[in-house]
């Protein structure tokens, strides 16, 4: 690692922004689950880039820790999430997030 | 140098995230998040976070997107898979979202460059230092997070588990 570490945290952040709107678009488009899942991914690797860059701009552990802890609830929201997968793949036979809007009727 | 690395990985980031979302084919989607992933641990690494960049590589390209594609691979999506996402993923859905997801860009963009700052990053975090921080001062945050482990352990068993009625049905 060298010493002098150029980036601008400007830059980094606008990389955060760009991948976080990414995510959004991609949980409003989609309608299977698992690409839903995919995005809420996405979006969460966004907040943890930004932890990691205000962490490097002030030369702190705390980032790092952050990104630690979003790694904890990532492992756990997936864990579950999947479940949920295998579920609506058993009940409904689809991967459809509209099958399991039976509350409506 | 590292600038023109950071430019590059950014680039494979972005433009391996918009590949992940718009595939058809799920496990295409999870290569290319792959993808993405590295690339971000790259990011991390020259952003002066080696540890990171290596919890990135191990526990979400590694353990986190093996969950996924044993999952996909479980529910053994076929080739009708493929054409039912072509029929769900039509053009003029798209419209309303990327309209609300360019604003919520814009609004960021603005809210980022409202105070210009030429601040670069700065020096490295060693693994060290996030250690004895995380078990000084976060010791708390840590035992919880333990706690929420537990708790998708339990949930993701019994989510997944096989029911007595769903067999008799």
């Amino acid at each position: 690692m060298g010493n002098a570490m150029t980036i601008p945290v400007d830059l980094v952040m606008l990389l955060a922004i760009a991948l976080f709107v990414i995510g959004l678009f991609g949980v409003l488009t989609r309608r299977n689950i698992i690409f839903i899942l995919i995005s809420i991914e996405v979006m969460m690797n966004a907040s943890a880039l930004a932890f990691i860059a205000a962490g490097a701009r002030w030369g702190q552990p705390d980032g790092q820790i952050m990104f630690m802890f979003i790694l904890a609830i990532a492992a756990a929201e997936v864990a579950i999430a999947l479940g949920l997968v295998i579920q609506l793949a058993r009940r409904f036979n689809t991967l459809d997030i509209d099958a399991a809007s039976e509350l409506n009727d | 140098m590292e600038y023109i690395l950071f430019i590059i990985a950014a680039a494979i980031t972005i433009g391996s995230s918009i590949l992940a979302l718009t595939r058809l084919n799920a496990s295409h989607a999870l290569i290319y998040l792959v993808v993405t992933l590295l690339a971000l641990a790259v990011i991390f690494f020259l952003l002066g976070a080696p540890f990171a960049a290596a919890l990135q590589i191990v526990v979400y390209a590694g353990a986190i997107v093996v969950l996924f594609l044993f999952v996909v691979m479980m529910l053994n999506l076929g080739k009708s898979s493929v054409e039912r996402e072509q029929r769900w993923l039509q053009p003029r859905m798209w419209y309303g979202p990327a309209v609300l997801s360019a604003i919520l860009f814009a609004i960021l963009c603005v809210a980022i460059y409202d105070s210009p700052s030429s601040d670069t990053t700065g020096t490295m975090v060693s693994p060290k230092e996030v250690g004895t921080e995380l078990f000084g001062p976060y010791i708390i945050a840590v035992e919880l997070a333990g706690f929420l482990l537990l708790a998708g352990l339990v949930g993701a068993y019994h989510l997944g588990r096989r029911y007595l009625s769903d067999r008799r049905s």
